[in-house]
């Protein structure tokens, strides 16, 4: 029928103007990205490669990439351990209580993280920890903590017990069966779990904004500082080599147990 | 033979759960505390005082930003979530061997940067940028307009940032409902706008409202956006929170604005819980 397929062409429209706005911001750096210009304007002049190697050569953004990296390895790690031990005593425990420690280990995640950035600022002046690699550690725990936790806590959930039962019976200890079988059969979720945590620490700017920015500087954190006063294509290009940073763990993820499932959906 | 392997001896539980406990205690309960506790900080003598709280309360330019502030919110949520909500549908019934991947492309995006997004829309925008070139070539314009900061600016950019929150939300509440009905009435001889109206529509408010709510929350604390995005002419309550904490350092009144902020959060949440029920008490 003619009807119908003009309704399906314009739905599919729709459809693809959506995505076209949503995916807009993150086109146009990459576009720009390739300028030259040193005043920020579209479309492009000409086309190059030269901001890149800016990029590369600015110890400040060097710098802030490592800085980046630290606290989202350390954290990520950290929340790792702490969340997977959790998530062990919160899906196979039994003590009173069990629902509402759930609860609690999920809502940092309902908290905004402006509000949490203020008690942090205040929490962490007194101890000294205000612009260091140590604060902005522990701040990003308590955000990305929520995170690997439940989705260790799925990945237990699912485990076919019939395989432990099966160690157990032919004589492995609690500790083996743990080793040889659980881990294992976790991995797809601890990696998941890790990447996800360190992809909202490497990305997360409110928290970094308040408790860091002279000594500590994060990747988000200075191109924050860089584009308040200047708008040239060699924060374009940063821009673009942090997304193709975080494309990488999305990949991984998407591939382990897919993307949505990963961020709660 | 039946071995248990569920059983955890107590202190083992105990040994498990701490480390979780002692971290959440340490960066997320005892902050929010002593931001409560700092925002009742006396001026002089020791005894708390709400002083801070009557400062906020009295001044009608505090008043204007909490209404500033909802009214982005609210404008983020009625733009975002009927964008969301086709591309939700698309995905939960489409038979298209992309729709994994376009999946993972609509939610990607809450994975990158807010501050890179948020710049991105600074290049559309800008003086320079895609729409005053794109205005300009097509002689629309004269010469270029401020279109990059603003409420205008924060709100396109808030919208596009929130988008796959909005998304995921209404898409796992789709996937959950029976395609089979949408069938049946088509079957019956529904027509494409009826089945919308008669049947999608309906069955998926409760994912709508869920959708909503996180946008509006989301939206009303952010803070990068209107910051960078508003030109210093968006007062919202994140903005005004920075502000007095980083330019005018009193920490006692930024305390009272971020509990505020959370007093409305827990307002909007109460209130979407009693819709909630009575939606689902209604079907």
């Amino acid at each position: 029928m003619k009807h119908d397929r003009t309704v399906r062409i314009a739905w599919h429209l729709l459809i693809g103007l959506i995505y076209l706005f949503l995916l807009a911001p993150l086109i146009i750096v990459l576009i720009v990205s390739f300028d030259t210009r040193p005043y920020l304007s579209f479309p492009p002049a000409s086309f190059s490669l030269m901001s890149y190697a800016r990029v590369l050569h600015n110890p400040l953004f060097l710098q802030a990439g490592k800085t980046s990296l630290v606290i989202g390895g350390c954290s990520a790690g950290l929340s790792l351990v702490v969340g997977t031990s959790a998530a062990f005593a919160l899906v196979r425990g039994h003590f009173p209580g069990r629902q509402n420690l759930q609860w609690f280990f999920l809502s940092p995640m309902l908290m905004p993280h402006i509000v949490l950035a203020v008690g942090l600022m205040m929490t962490l002046q007194p101890l000294g920890l205000l612009d260091t690699l140590t604060g902005l550690i522990l701040a990003h725990i308590s955000i990305t903590l929520p995170y690997t936790t439940r989705i260790v806590s799925s990945g237990i959930a699912q485990l076919d017990q019939t395989l432990e039962e099966a160690a157990r019976i032919h004589g492995a200890s609690p500790w083996q069966s743990f080793r040889r079988v659980i881990l294992p059969a976790l991995r797809p979720h601890l990696i998941t779990g890790f990447l996800i945590a360190f992809l909202f620490s490497f990305d997360e700017a409110v928290i970094a904004l308040f408790i860091a920015g002279h000594r500590a500087v994060t990747l988000p954190l200075a191109i924050y500082q860089y584009i308040q006063f200047r708008t040239d294509p060699q924060v374009a290009s940063l821009s673009v080599l942090v997304v193709l940073l975080s494309l990488v763990p999305i990949i991984i993820i998407e591939r382990l147990i897919n993307l949505r499932r990963a961020v709660g959906g | 033979m039946k071995v248990s392997v569920r059983k955890q001896p107590p202190w083992l539980q105990a040994l498990l759960i701490l480390p979780g406990v002692a971290a959440l205690v340490v960066t997320f309960v005892f902050p929010l505390l002593w931001l409560a506790r700092t925002s009742l900080e006396p001026t002089t003598g020791h005894t708390l005082s709400l002083h801070a709280y009557v400062r906020l309360f009295e001044d009608s330019f505090y008043w204007w930003v909490i209404g500033r502030t909802i009214v982005i919110g609210l404008l983020c949520v009625v733009i975002t979530v009927p964008m969301a909500f086709p591309v939700a549908l698309f995905l939960a019934r489409s038979q298209s061997r992309w729709r994994g991947t376009l999946t993972a492309l609509a939610i990607a995006p809450l994975l990158t940067s807010t501050v890179i997004r948020t710049y991105g829309w600074m290049v559309i925008l800008g003086r320079h940028g895609l729409i005053n070139t794109t205005l300009l070539w097509a002689h629309i314009l004269a010469q270029p307009t401020r279109l990059d900061n603003g409420p205008f600016a924060t709100v396109v950019a808030l919208v596009e940032i929130l988008l796959p929150y909005g998304i995921i939300s209404i898409l796992s509440h789709l996937s959950r409902l029976d395609a089979e009905l949408e069938q049946a009435a088509s079957l019956l001889g529904a027509s494409r706008l009826q089945v919308f109206w008669r049947i999608l529509l309906p069955l998926s408010v409760p994912g709508l409202m869920t959708a909503s709510l996180l946008v509006f929350v989301l939206a009303i604390s952010s803070l990068v956006t209107p910051q960078l995005m508003g030109g210093g002419r968006v007062f919202v309550l994140a903005t005004e929170i920075f502000n007095q904490t980083t330019i005018a350092l009193d920490w006692s009144f930024a305390g009272a604005l971020s509990i505020t902020l959370l007093g409305f959060f827990g307002i909007f949440v109460a209130l979407y819980q009693r819709i909630i029920q009575r939606v689902e008490s209604q079907s």
